[in-house]
């Protein structure tokens, strides 16, 4: 019991670990890159302006998808290491 | 075939598939109703809430709203998207391990509260209610423009149909017609984007070619936007914005909003497993993201092929931009496509110099020395995707197929507004408050009456819309965002925030919201009653009505964790469920009890 408890402890750490780090980047991309960087990242260009419009425009709508994928499977393999899986 | 005849047959057409699946998918139980008997394929329940979240406004206004202000409002862009990471990240796993029916039942187990419950209740049916609202509109708009009946007839056209299909197969139905408005709204809006995009840059894909050369003139095309458009006294396109913390603030908002609207959590209580919650999310942005990818390139391209067809010389390669700006197209040599919306008031023209040719440029900007006594071409916002066939030369069944995606676009989330409304008071008034004991059979008729009131009530005011209407930004993202998502979080991740904590936050967050946003814009939107004009001056720290919800947000976390934290834990049970909504295993179906 004590041992089904501490393994769903730390399921749940490394649960919201992986969602700590999925946020930074999620807040990077949009907050950052979008709009808090762009005057930083203005000397980049791509294809007529800076890579802080590509962010705002496609970029971080690119990188949500990619996020929300990648925390899906890497969730699955917790799911399953941690013996938590349906 | 006259272009009246070919819309006809397309949205009839549509219309007819639509019905088709609500005879195919009538709801047999109250599982069937509230969540389309929890065997979704995650693939399938993407598709559906894609169609679920792109309402008229994204079908129709999103390109047009962004063609206006270039840079400036991608807010719309990662703010609507945005929210999906939070939602799979954060919400609708454990939410779908919860396993109930609707999200106040949620709030109202989880802190151990009816008053919980009922505030949730509340919140949700105004934020859907404000929503719907702009669909029915939108929908009766949408009929008179390419179907020649007046708005209110449209508007009942739509009502039935919604009625056939939502009210006979709940969220099964809903569900099923959803994929199918999904995959009418999606061709309808890329169809006519590739060809445009083909015709300006040569790429076939209108998200690349926004970063490619403009054919004609050999620049890339957003450089070449930004010279015609600074040439005729616009800001750049791609300029940058000065007030960031309005920016980040209404991009917040509208996040943490689009993952509090309950209609769109609802349709994670579809799929069978946890896992698939997760996955369905992802599904849902890759649908998302075909339109919200192609709505950036048709507004630069709309923009730029509009600007170049009242100013010619501006078209190809230009040696002098100033000299070329001051040479736009007579009045009577305008195109047919112009001389059609002028019909219809979404395009005016007023020759304020007599001069007979059309000066379209920024009105703040002074031009009087080249004899231009003000702006005199007026473009609604919405013409740029409605009119992007004509203006691209396509055949007239684009046409036909513009009308009917705006219309699945418009019905769609018209329907799972109207469940997430319906439900809210079958489930968890009627049973939940009014009548525990109500049977199976009772609560689905129960379910099946508030839909049919919610859809009466929907159409009469989409027919004589009140002031609050316009403000689905302010006011329906502004409660998701200070209101249910903060608690939906808290409610998982944290196992201390107890009921008073919760709803002490909910209602300072959305207290503290509404306040904003009535000082700027009337108390309950009632006209001349703001205290402050809504203006930037006026803004505290720079920050829009449209954007507090953001703080309201913050707020209802600090007061539900302060009052919490000096108050007592949540009994011993609750800890429990919180801990079991945390792993997935042992999830089963959604279940009624």
């Amino acid at each position: 019991m004590a041992d089904e408890k501490s393994n769903a402890e730390a399921y749940w750490k490394a649960n919201v670990r992986l969602i700590t780090g999925c946020l930074i980047v999620w807040a990077l991309v949009s907050y950052g890159c979008a709009i808090l960087l762009r005057p930083l990242l203005s000397g980049i260009p791509v294809g007529g302006t800076d890579l802080g419009f590509w962010f705002a425009q496609q970029g971080s709508i690119l990188t949500f998808i990619g996020l929300i994928f990648f925390y899906a499977w890497k969730m699955n393999q917790l799911d399953k290491q941690y013996g938590l899986e349906e | 075939m006259s272009q009246f005849a070919i819309n006809i047959l397309f949205v009839g057409a549509s219309f007819a598939l639509y019905i088709g699946i609500a005879i195919w998918a009538k709801a047999g139980s109250t599982k069937d109703f509230y969540v389309a008997g929890g065997g979704v394929h995650p693939i399938t329940n993407g598709m559906a809430i894609g169609a679920d979240w792109m309402s008229a406004a994204s079908f129709i206004s999103m390109a047009g709203l962004i063609a206006a202000g270039g840079y400036a409002n991608p807010t719309f862009l990662m703010g609507w998207t945005g929210g999906y990471v939070l939602l799979a990240l954060l919400l609708a796993p454990y939410l779908r391990k919860f396993g109930k029916f609707t999200v106040p039942e949620f709030i109202g187990d989880r802190f151990y509260s009816r008053t919980a419950r009922m505030v949730a209740v509340v919140c949700l049916i105004v934020a859907s209610l404000t929503y719907v609202i702009g669909q029915m509109a939108g929908a009766g708009v949408a009929f008179s423009r390419f179907l020649e009946v007046d708005a209110t007839t449209g508007l009942l056209i739509a009502a039935v149909v919604v009625f056939f299909y939502s009210v006979l197969g709940g969220m099964k139905g809903i569900t099923y017609t959803q994929v199918a408005q999904y995959i009418v709204l999606i061709i309808a809006y890329t169809i006519p984007a590739v060809f445009i995009s083909l015709e300006l840059t040569g790429n076939p894909l209108p998200p690349l070619g926004l970063f490619s050369d403009h054919s004609a003139s050999g620049q890339p095309l957003l450089a070449k936007l930004n010279e015609v458009v600074t040439a005729l006294g616009f800001d750049a396109y791609t300029a940058m914005v000065d007030n960031k913390l309005n920016m980040v603030l209404f991009t917040l908002s509208l996040m943490i909003g689009t993952a509090g609207l309950p209609h769109v959590i609802m349709r994670f209580f579809t799929v069978p497993k946890v896992a698939d919650a997760r996955w369905s999310a992802g599904w849902a942005l890759v649908f998302i993201g075909l339109l919200y990818l192609t709505a950036p390139a048709v507004a630069s391209m709309a923009r730029l092929n509009l600007m170049t067809t009242i100013y010619p010389d501006m078209a190809g390669q230009v040696e002098n931009y100033d000299a070329a700006a001051t040479n736009p197209i007579a009045y009577s040599e305008r195109p047919d496509w112009i001389r059609t919306w002028e019909e219809t008031g979404l395009i005016t023209f007023e020759d304020k110099n007599n001069d007979g040719n059309i000066q379209f440029y920024n009105n703040s900007a002074d031009f009087s020395e080249r004899g231009w006594q003000g702006n005199e071409l007026t473009v609604n916002n919405d013409i740029l995707v409605l009119a992007n066939p004509e203006i691209a030369n396509l055949p007239s069944w684009v046409i036909g197929l513009i009308a009917a995606g705006g219309l699945a676009a418009a019905l769609s989330t018209a329907a799972g507004l109207l469940l997430a409304i319906s439900s809210a008071i079958s489930h968890d008034l009627i049973k939940g408050a009014i009548n525990p004991n109500i049977t199976e059979r009772g609560e689905l008729k129960a379910a099946r009456i508030s839909m049919s009131v919610a859809i009466l009530v929907a159409t009469y005011l989409g027919a004589n819309p009140p002031g609050f209407a316009a403000q689905v930004v302010a006011l329906a993202f502004g409660i998701a965002a200070a209101s249910l998502f903060p608690v939906l979080m808290m409610g998982i991740f944290s196992k201390r925030v107890n009921n008073k904590g919760a709803i002490a936050g909910m209602l300072s967050g959305l207290t503290f919201t509404l306040v904003y946003i009535f000082v700027y814009k009337g108390w309950f939107f009632i006209p001349g009653t703001n205290n402050l004009a809504d203006t930037p001056d006026n803004w505290v720290l720079g920050i829009s009505p449209l954007s507090i919800g953001a703080v309201g947000a913050i707020i209802n976390f600090a007061v539900a964790y302060l009052v919490s934290k000096s108050s007592e834990e949540p009994p011993r049970e609750i800890q429990e469920l919180v801990e079991s909504v945390r792993y997935p295993k042992g999830a089963g179906g959604a279940v009624n009890h």
